[in-house]
């Protein structure tokens, strides 16, 4: 079992001191920042790698953050085999938001890589289905940024807003 | 309610496909399936969710106070409305680095454990009618009722309890609340074996359930399956064992194992009877808890006055009956979350639909959904 600070270091090891960055709140848990481009590489590596072997993925979550015109995605990993868990945050860009999709990695992200494209328009690339989940196909905008404003109409009914 | 498609593909074969749902008794709410259909034999199944969408994350980011958003946990999984408000406000005493007094933890978990027992009683009495077994149905929900009126007694709701709040419990129980709750469990105890009797070892319901919807632990574990689904398939995992939260770590209690009885590991069945055999346990440490829990005590006196956490972000998980709930809530310093996203474990297993159900009968697929337990309210939030 590690701490995530021994999981950082691991990472840098591994990739470079500059790819990864640590975090940590006031309180609360720590969390590890990537460059979206190595996301795909770090994954396989979280997983495979027989010191961590992350076998599943706990949660993946999108946020908006307005203030720097960014979204994010946040993966809370954990290994069943060796009892440790990381969080790690991947940002993109709010007008062109992409990020590689880690579906082919862990089978979960399928659903939870579809709610935040639903909720953030976070397109991941290479995603199998990237459809609508909870919201109707034909729904405009994405509920969850902070700037969203609900349409007034939706198939010419009032939406109440 | 049923609309068909059929084509032809491409070596001639007609496939056909059917809607199930979304309304349809056995989706257990709002809830469309498209099967693909070669005859009676499912090609594929595209999960359609969405239907019952209320935007919890937008409410809980928007109303204004942490406090506000622990009524609308307990409408997430409107069957299990105390493991939701659990993780709910676990997190948030995560958040602002509280300590909780020794007899709310010990309510808490009463509690909570009560709440699995009757929310199990559920999935077995449905997962029954689903397969038409009527009469068990009758024989859970009796039980189950009587859970229903102790918690109606200590918080005055019956489904919807709004009771654990940030730091400690709405009320404190009242006098003839460990009586009465002592005296279920005596009651309650052969009755489980009674259940059994009449749907667990019944010929017909093994037939429609063993081999049926098998899951592999890999597959199980890749998909981030938990609680009864992943145990079915035989991997022994618990948060309240593996990752304990509260004060689970002072009972003694097993986490049972699908082992593939009377089929393969990780079918219908084991899935089904490891609900079963957990309620068993639940049993043992709602009587350990009463035990030891303090006498006396202020379940309001670790209230905070106002809830403003630092800056920070905790991802809390919790067992709930159907499995690993969390919540991943991000504090921006300010008295509503920036952040928050609930996990539901209702969410991912139906995700896993599709890889257990290929290859099976229409039939069948009535008891793979039966026996995955999902509350649509949950998945979609």
């Amino acid at each position: 079992m590690k701490q995530q600070e021994e999981i950082f270091e691991y990472l840098q090891k591994e990739f470079g001191e500059e790819t990864v960055e640590f975090y940590k709140g006031d309180v609360g848990q720590p969390w590890l920042k990537l460059p979206a481009e190595y996301l795909k590489k770090m994954a396989n590596f979280l997983r495979d790698n027989a010191e961590l072997r992350f076998n599943t993925l706990m949660c993946l979550s999108g946020t908006h953050y307005p203030d720097k015109s960014e979204l994010g995605v946040t993966y809370h990993l954990h290994s069943t085999l060796h009892g440790h868990t990381v969080a790690f945050k991947v940002a993109t860009p709010a007008d062109q938001p992409e990020i590689p999709s880690v579906e082919s990695i862990w089978k979960t992200a399928n659903w939870h890589e579809r709610e935040a494209m639903d909720m953030f328009g976070i397109l991941f690339k290479d995603h199998p289905n990237m459809k609508r989940i909870l919201c109707p196909d034909d729904w405009q905008g994405y509920p969850l940024r902070k700037d969203y404003k609900p349409q007034e109409y939706y198939q010419s009914m009032p939406t109440g807003t | 309610m049923i609309e068909q498609k059929i084509s032809h593909t491409e070596n001639g074969q007609t496939e056909m496909v059917i809607n199930m749902g979304p309304q349809h008794p056995s989706t257990h709410g709002v809830l469309r399936l498209e099967l693909v259909l070669d005859g009676e034999v499912i090609t594929d199944v595209r999960p359609n969710i969405g239907y019952l969408h209320r935007s919890f994350e937008k409410y809980a980011e928007s109303l204004g106070d942490y406090a506000k958003v622990i009524p609308y946990t307990d409408r997430m999984d409107y069957v299990s409305a105390m493991n939701q408000e659990h993780g709910y406000v676990l997190a948030i005493e995560q958040l602002l680095e509280i300590e909780v007094p020794e007899r709310v933890e010990y309510m808490r978990v009463i509690v909570a454990e009560l709440q699995r027992v009757a929310s199990h009683l559920l999935a077995i009495g449905t997962f029954g009618l689903d397969l038409g077994a009527f009469t068990p149905f009758l024989y859970c929900f009796t039980e189950r009722e009587k859970i229903l009126n102790i918690f109606e007694k200590a918080t005055g709701a019956r489904l919807l309890y709004n009771y654990m709040t940030v730091g400690g419990l709405m009320r404190d129980i009242t006098g003839d609340f460990k009586t009465e709750t002592s005296s279920f469990i005596n009651s309650f105890r052969p009755k489980i074996k009674e259940l059994n009797d009449l749907l667990s070892y019944n010929s017909i319901f093994i037939k429609r359930t063993a081999n049926i919807g098998v899951l592999p632990a890999d597959v199980a574990l890749n998909y981030a399956a938990s609680g009864p689904v992943l145990r079915g398939s035989g991997v022994q995992w618990d948060l309240r064992k593996n990752d304990p939260y509260s004060i689970y770590d002072r009972f003694d209690f097993e986490v049972p194992v699908g082992k593939g009885e009377v089929g393969t590991v990780g079918d219908c069945w084991d899935r089904y009877i490891v609900r079963v055999r957990e309620m068993e346990q639940s049993l043992k440490i709602i009587e350990q808890a009463l035990e030891s829990m303090p006498g006396e005590g202020d379940v309001k006196e670790a209230v905070p006055k106002r809830i403003r956490p630092k800056e920070g972000e905790v991802y809390v998980r919790t067992e709930t009956p159907r499995g690993e709930l969390g919540y991943y809530i991000i504090s921006d310093k300010s008295a509503a979350p920036f952040r928050v996203k609930a996990r539901a474990p209702s969410f991912v297993h139906l995700s896993l639909l599709p890889a257990i159900s290929k290859g099976s009968l229409i039939a069948d697929m009535v008891a793979i959904v039966g026996s995955i337990d999902i509350v649509l309210g949950e998945v979609d939030r």
